[in-house]
């Protein structure tokens, strides 16, 4: 893939006339996917697949397009300079942009990383064995990704890496459910196993009938896995500089009121995990760390070259969306074996569902409860909980309600694959909140 | 766009198979927006590939590819067949060749002006021209204008004969402003990407009174700086067409869906409130309450001739006076199920399989007029227009925001409203249906981003229905 890379670079960069400017984007996958229901195999398919991403800036305008990559260097040779060619055309026409981002030259990288993978041919009988005898459902992702970014300034960046994940749920007779991530770069199929195994045993709490809880307020544990959910929500309309400045954002009050969420809280964007690049579709590398929220105080915003020029701001070279690319809580004391003692009675969460923002402004948030959720009373839990709605806001429950943070922090790996596979992870810890309000 | 000799690949293929397709498809959109007086995006992305996909031993196997030359094909086709070949002793379902009927013929969505009638200068004038209307005050902190076209072409061909066409033209278009005073924050739109989108072509920058419409969502916004909260409390409810779309699409498309139900997303999108004994004697809803998929409503955004199945799209009625008939699923689901289903086994694009996906969900009109829907409402609010959206795995438990909202009193539309929301439960809620709107009522919307399925998959569907009243909902307002 990058040997194709590199020649379409070359190949479009020496199509340019004067004064015109290109940056090349890729991304690009060799994909297994094994859909699998009730411990066996639902759908089974590979995917190559490759996009090259064009931005085009000259006579003061900006033009975007992208083409499939074919791996055919006629076919796509073709594709890439009729793109060019058209963007040439629609720059004399459409608006002037006023906050062009224009390319720069500041050092290429290359990172690769090897990895000793789970042939796509064994996989099936790698994967079935462990499962036998339960009901999983899920999706095991497995195979090669790469993003590249070029401009005709000279930059260059290259990133590969081969990960595999199965991302899955464990049933019960009575519905109740366990979730389990598997994720990681080398094969290792005794680890698989042994995993496997764990979630097994923890699909035993999930026999006891589940109690109903009523609406109100509760103390609640929430496992890394529920936080992440939480923080991926700083991602839309959230801690976006573009966002508070257009009248979008839950963090308008900690901007303009100096709100503050609890001390206990810290969150930064950090590269150093190395799960992502950190190059962006400009080819702006971003800090290796940069502090957000430190201590309850708003520090940072993730502000892209575009929004600094529109705003006045100092770029930190965030995608062009401003979302979390590497999200990293501090963990806080609460070690892990003190958690129901300290919980006492209330809700342990481990998982939560389908987030959306129901007062944008006041920071609050709606979902449910989903998977390993359960009462617990006297530090012991009781039994697995109905499903139950919340409605309450980040400025509570990691604000003014949270009492303790868990002192050790999960990676917890993004599995989306819209359109593609996604790279990353949220790096969190769990947390205890004094209040938590469920509404139906 | 120009297309392969499919035919011809297919023959090639040479792999000891039961059956074999190939879908090749071509996508491009090109998304336009102006923000604050500024162009943000002139794009146009481009996505083409092939799905090879093969049966062997009871098990489908596919491999998605860009490399759409001979070669190409027939090494997809062996891939495809070793990755079935590896499942087919595990597989969840042993499947023949009848779970990819055999059908040829054609779809054209109905436009009447092509994508390059009006230049991208010229659109880039009317997006700007949008944006000064809907900045109406100082107050508006941003505005923005966003159109988007959409060409896809399909070709879908088959061992047992399978070769389908399929052209579309598609448009989505949104305008939005958002109003601020200090911390209060309120944003009005043209219904989001939700309002518009359909199959049609530039001819719907005719039609539409744009200029007028930028204005009032300007000053809507601004009015609901100073709206009243909406009250919290049980009452009637009243939702307008831009609404009911999210509600069908959430509480009753997704519920219905047949995959869902055999299991295959309870680790991601979930699982259902309803049980395969469910059809034919569930009442869904109330007796006023009638659900079609409906693949032949003309410009809805989801219509099409077939399936990625190969499977006819006829119109059907899912629910008839509230008890619910037939699910949502193709024919790998009512083969797995034994449940009367639907032609809509759709995938994303060419990287990935088909699954059960709803198109078009309708609620069919009723007899009321809106000013007797509103009249016959003592004590409730009307809501507009969906702006947040959540709901549980099983699709019961739901709760909705919208960005405008009126108080009714005695009969009457009275004070506006700003961050309305309400809750409450499926099967229920849609009991508690009283009043369905007549034709003049009857809108058509659709979403873009209807994300299901593991590989992941984003696609668009459709719904049209009239406005409605329902009684008793628990209604609320923000913090």
């Amino acid at each position: 893939m990058e040997k194709i890379f590199k020649e379409l670079c070359a190949i479009l960069f020496t199509e340019l006339k004067n004064d015109e400017l290109l940056t090349l984007s890729f991304s690009g996958e060799n994909s297994q996917f094994i859909r699998i229901n009730s411990a066996s195999i639902r759908q089974i398919g590979l995917v190559d697949d490759a996009t090259l991403g064009l931005k085009f800036i000259a006579n003061k305008r900006t033009c975007e397009g992208s083409i499939t990559v074919s791996g055919n260097k006629d076919v796509d040779m073709a594709r890439g300079i009729a793109e060019v060619k058209r963007m040439r055309l629609e720059s004399k026409d459409i608006l002037e942009d006023p906050f062009l981002v224009l390319p720069t030259n500041a050092g290429s990288s290359r990172e690769i990383k090897n990895s000793s993978s789970l042939p796509f041919d064994n996989a099936v009988d790698a994967l079935l064995p462990a499962m036998q005898g339960v009901d999983l459902v899920g999706i095991f992702a497995n195979g090669r990704m790469y993003r590249g970014n070029a401009n005709s300034l000279g930059q260059q960046h290259w990133f590969e890496t081969e990960s595999h994940c199965l991302d899955y749920s464990l049933v019960t007779k009575e519905h109740q459910m366990v979730k389990g991530t598997y994720a990681n770069t080398d094969w290792d199929q005794g680890a698989y196993e042994s995993y496997i195994a764990h979630s097994i045993e923890k699909l035993e709490l999930m026999n006891h009938k589940p109690v109903r809880v009523d609406p109100g307020m509760y103390r609640t544990w929430f496992e890394a896995g529920a936080v992440a959910d939480f923080l991926d929500m700083f991602s839309w309309n959230g801690i976006s500089e573009a966002s508070l400045q257009q009248g979008c954002s839950g963090f308008g009050k900690m901007r303009h009121s100096d709100h503050r969420l609890s001390p206990k809280f810290t969150f930064s964007e950090d590269f150093s995990s190395g799960l992502v690049p950190k190059f962006n579709s400009n080819g702006e590398v971003a800090p290796e760390s940069l502090p957000l929220i430190s201590s309850g105080k708003l520090t940072n915003t993730l502000v892209s070259s575009r929004t600094a020029e529109e705003y006045g701001a100092q770029t930190n070279y965030a995608e062009n969306g401003e979302e979390l690319r590497s999200p990293h809580m501090s963990p806080g004391d609460l070690r892990t074996e003190d958690i129901l003692n300290k919980l006492d009675e209330g809700l342990y969460l481990s998982n939560i569902h389908y987030l959306n923002w129901s007062d944008n402004p006041g920071g609050r948030i709606t979902g449910l409860t989903r998977y390993a959720c359960f009462w617990v009373e006297q530090g012991q839990i009781v039994a697995p909980i109905e499903t139950m709605r919340f409605d309450d806001t980040f400025y509570r429950f990691f604000g003014s309600e949270l009492e303790s943070v868990g002192s050790s922090a999960e990676v917890i790996p993004d599995v989306l694959t819209y359109g593609q596979r996604n790279l990353g992870a949220i790096t969190c810890p769990g947390i205890l909140t004094k209040e938590f309000q469920l509404t139906l | 766009m120009r297309q392969l000799d499919l035919q011809s690949l297919l023959a090639a293929v040479d792999v000891p198979v039961d059956w074999v397709g190939i879908r090749e498809v071509t996508e491009t959109h090109s998304p336009r927006v102006v923000r604050d007086g500024v162009p943000q995006v002139n794009g146009c992305f481009t996505t083409q590939g092939l799905m090879v996909e093969v049966l062997t031993d009871g098990q489908f196997g596919y491999y998605g590819t860009p490399n759409m030359t001979d070669i190409g094909i027939s090494d997809a086709a062996k891939k495809a067949y070793g990755q079935a070949k590896q499942a087919a002793n595990h597989a969840t379902y042993k499947f023949t060749d009848a779970a990819r009927p055999a059908n040829v013929g054609s779809y054209q969505s109905p436009f009447v002006k092509e994508i390059d009638t009006i230049s991208p200068g010229e659109l880039n004038k009317i997006l700007l021209d949008a944006y000064t209307q809907l900045k109406v005050s100082n107050k508006i902190v941003s505005a923005r204008a966003l159109m988007q076209s959409i060409h896809t072409l399909s070709r879908f061909v088959s061992s047992n004969g399978s070769d389908i066409t399929q052209d579309f033209l598609m448009m989505e278009f949104d305008l939005s402003a958002t109003a601020a005073d200090g911390a209060n924050q309120q944003t009005r739109t043209f219904g989001g990407m939700r309002g518009t989108c359909r199959q049609m072509g530039m001819e719907f920058l005719d039609k539409w009174e744009l200029l007028a419409i930028a204005q009032k969502i300007g000053e809507q916004a601004i009015e609901l700086l100073d709206a009243d909260e909406c009250p919290t409390g049980e009452m009637d409810l009243v939702i307008a067409s831009d609404q009911m779309m999210l509600q069908i699409h959430e509480s009753v498309g997704h519920a219905l869906e047949v995959d869902r139900i055999l299991g295959d997303e309870r680790n991601y999108a979930g699982w259902s409130f309803v049980n395969m004994d469910d059809f034919g004697k569930l009442q869904y809803g109330s007796k006023l309450m009638n659900i079609t998929f409906d693949p032949t409503l003309s410009s809805e955004f989801a219509s099409y001739g077939y399936d990625d199945g190969g499977l006819e799209a006829t119109r059907e009625y899912i629910i008839k006076n509230g008890v619910l008939l037939r699910g949502l699923g193709g024919m790998e689901s009512q083969i797995r199920s034994g449940v009367p289903g639907v032609a809509n086994f759709r995938a994303s694009s060419w990287n990935r399989a088909p699954i059960d996906r709803m198109a078009n969900i309708n609620l069919e009109p009723g007899n009321s007029s809106f000013d007797e829907i509103i009249g016959s409402v003592e004590n409730g609010v009307y809501m507009e227009s969906n702006r947040s959206w959540s709901i549980d795995d099983y699709r019961n438990k739901f709760q909705f925001g919208c960005e405008y909202a009126k108080l009714i009193e005695n009969g009457k539309m009275t004070k506006t409203l700003r961050n309305p929301n309400y809750r409450g439960i499926s099967n229920p809620f849609w009991n508690s249906l009283k009043i369905v709107g007549d034709n003049d009522t009857f809108g058509i919307y659709g979403t873009p981003n209807c994300g299901k399925g593991e590989p992941n998959q984003v696609i668009r569907v459709g719904h049209a229905s009239p406005v409605c009243m329902f009684e008793n909902v628990q209604v609320f307002g923000g913090s």
